[in-house]
């Protein structure tokens, strides 16, 4: 802009300056009290806004488990965060590589009943996991995958949005550019290797981005279906750490396990920050 | 080697349903080794279609087309021995401009010395030598019509196919790229189909035109033959600019007349009845001395020449005539002189040449 008005500019930056708090400011207190010690988040109302000086013991309490303060057991966070990291990776990739197939033959193959099976894929869009929850687990557990990774994760891997993503992206790509593969004598598989996966590089990094926070994330299912402790991804691993009625809850353990647990997504995001901004923004051909 | 015959050629979408459409009715060509074929005529008229079914990307529903002695009718475009330039270039983005012109001879196995000094060649040849690691979108767009014909020169196939590969291009570079063609032609001597819709590109690349409208051919012969005796109403209007003139009137020895108005003929005409009486803008003069009344309506200035629009027998008539010359007025009536040897006849009926 090339104007220069103080005001807009101060109220512009007050917005954002607002905005960024009201973001941070709950990391920052995750933070801080995962460098406390227990009693002294409990005992001081409010609690100090300050860093404390119990990290290193914090984090090492969070992620090998061991004898607390109270003299409770807490479980280490290390494998929990080990079995989200395979399930999002799983997850992410697997959705990515169906999705991406699926649109494939959608997209450039002529099949009987074509048209009906793209909107079946895409009535699927308005079932959300939690809708076919149930089934799914019946499911899941007469194929006797109960507590494996194949029962965390495959049945979150088949996905309509990314296969519509994908789909919509294939349309744009101009159909010259399939003729002269042809002549150039690519099949179609060479074809799909060599010409459209490298021009979907970006959509591949956004999806991944936005996939693997996804399946990170994942609560309700894993919660249903995994009844063994090794098992546990971390998000759920959180909710199990803070007990309910008179037992005191490990807050500094709490917190710090759940700063371990944001990292690996903000991880991603920042590294495939690049890819996924320009995945979003252009559909560069 | 590679010549192509077209036999009793026939297009159609959707055969057999109720939305069938014939777009092709029957294309009859042969064409010689080594030939520079333009296929020319209006939108619509099938000539891309015609040349996609010689390169194999669109089936083929009647006849045959044969390259070389080979019958193509069931092989894929690839095994064609074909290669083809495409209005948009269509190269792969994300390779390089090397990789684009190596990557046809890579899936045919090729050895990497073979490709590399065929696309150096292509290259060199091209004048692309310095852009071979650029990505396509870092070129103008002469140069990605450049690296388009490289992919197609590498190759080294029998049968070059160009589907109006210029019109992407501004006016200067088209002219420039025109003439860059006929040399690669002229040094490579590879048989050549050329589609366009710009007649002054038909008649300065082909060494036989190809004239279509409708799904069919109206007319195959050289630039000369196609301009100074087409073979039908279409042809003469469609090749020519402006457009030859078309009058359509009673002829009866050298009388002819057009709505009214007799015009006196040079000489007398093929035959009586209802006839067509073609003549081009640049063979027609104003002569005090001629038989023809012409009502000047419009006058343009286009420097070497002028045009005059105006009518005879109410019937829209345009002549050339030199920048230098004092031109008449608007609203006047002048008289025209005809050269007798440049009139053309035609059936009114089927709009086919009779002399």
């Amino acid at each position: 802009m090339i104007e220069n008005r103080p005001i807009a500019t101060f109220l512009a930056h007050l917005t954002l300056v607002i905005g960024v708090l009201v973001v941070a400011f709950p990391v920052y207190l995750t933070f801080v009290a995962s460098t406390q010690t227990a009693e002294q988040i409990v005992q001081n109302v409010p609690m100090s806004l300050l860093p404390g000086s119990n990290m290193v013991e914090s984090y090492r309490l969070a992620l090998f488990g061991g004898q607390t303060a109270y003299g409770s057991r807490l479980p280490p966070a290390a494998p929990m965060l080990w079995v989200s990291l395979v399930s999002a990776l799983v997850i992410s990739i697997g959705k990515i590589a169906i999705s991406l197939l699926s649109a494939f033959a959608v997209v450039y193959f002529r099949f009987p009943l074509r048209g009906l099976v793209f909107w079946m894929i895409f009535v699927t869009l308005m079932l959300p996991v939690e809708v076919r929850i149930l089934p799914t687990y019946k499911v899941v557990s007469d194929l006797g995958l109960l507590n494996t990774y194949a029962g965390l994760t495959v049945p979150l891997i088949a996905s309509a949005t990314a296969t519509f993503l994908f789909r919509q992206f294939f349309l744009t790509v101009p159909d010259e550019l399939v003729e002269a593969a042809r002549i150039d004598g690519a099949g179609p598989l060479r074809f799909f290797r060599d010409v459209l996966l490298p021009l979907s590089a970006t959509s591949i990094a956004a999806l991944f981005v936005i996939q693997f926070i996804y399946g990170w994330n994942q609560y309700l299912w894993p919660l249903l279906m995994t009844t063994d402790e090794s098992m546990y991804p971390v998000v759920m691993g959180i909710k199990r750490m803070i007990s309910g009625g008179d037992a005191a809850t490990e807050w500094n353990a709490v917190m710090a396990t759940a700063m371990l647990a944001m990292l690996p997504p903000a991880l991603v995001v920042i590294v495939m920050q690049k890819w996924f901004v320009k995945g979003l923004v252009d559909s560069e051909k | 080697m590679g010549a192509i015959s077209l036999r009793r050629v026939e297009k159609t979408y959707a055969p057999g349903s109720k939305a069938a459409v014939k777009v092709i009715h029957g294309v009859d060509a042969e064409i010689a080794d080594g030939e520079f074929i333009v296929i020319v005529g209006p939108s619509g008229c099938g000539k891309s279609t015609l040349l996609r079914m010689v390169a194999g990307l669109e089936e083929i529903t009647g006849g045959e087309i044969a390259i070389g002695s080979r019958v193509v009718n069931q092989l894929e475009p690839s095994e064609r021995d074909i290669a083809m330039v495409f209005q948009n270039y269509a190269l792969y983005p994300h390779m390089s401009v090397y990789d684009n012109m190596a990557y046809g001879l890579k899936i045919a196995k090729v050895p990497k010395a073979e490709i590399d000094a065929r696309v150096q060649k292509a290259a060199r040849i091209l004048e692309l030598g310095g852009l071979l690691d650029r990505k396509p979108r870092q070129l103008s767009g002469g140069q990605r019509q450049r690296v388009a014909m490289g992919r197609a020169i590498v190759r080294q196939p029998q049968v070059f196919l160009f589907d109006e590969p210029l019109s992407n291009l501004d006016a200067k570079l088209r002219a420039q790229t025109r003439l860059e063609i006929q040399k690669l032609h002229a040094e490579l001597g590879i048989t050549s189909l050329f589609v366009t819709h710009d007649q002054i590109e038909a008649m300065t690349l082909g060494q036989r035109l190809l004239v279509m409208n409708g799904g069919r051919i109206e007319q195959i012969g050289t630039p000369e033959e196609v301009y100074s005796r087409p073979a039908t109403t279409f042809v003469a209007g469609f090749i020519g600019s402006p457009p030859m003139n078309l009058l359509e009137g009673q002829a009866d020895g050298t009388r002819f007349t057009v709505r009214g108005q007799t015009l006196v003929l040079p000489q007398a005409a093929p035959r009586a009845g209802t006839l067509i009486l073609g003549a081009r803008p640049e063979h027609v003069a104003v002569d005090p001395a001629g038989h023809w009344a012409m009502k000047v309506d419009v006058l343009e200035m286009l420097g070497a020449e002028r045009l005059v629009h105006g009518r005879v027998g109410e019937l829209a008539f345009t002549l050339r005539m030199e920048g230098t010359l004092s031109p008449p007025r608007a609203g006047e009536t002048v008289q025209l002189a005809v050269d007798p040897a440049q009139l053309h006849w035609f059936d009114a009926a089927t709009g086919s040449r009779i002399a």
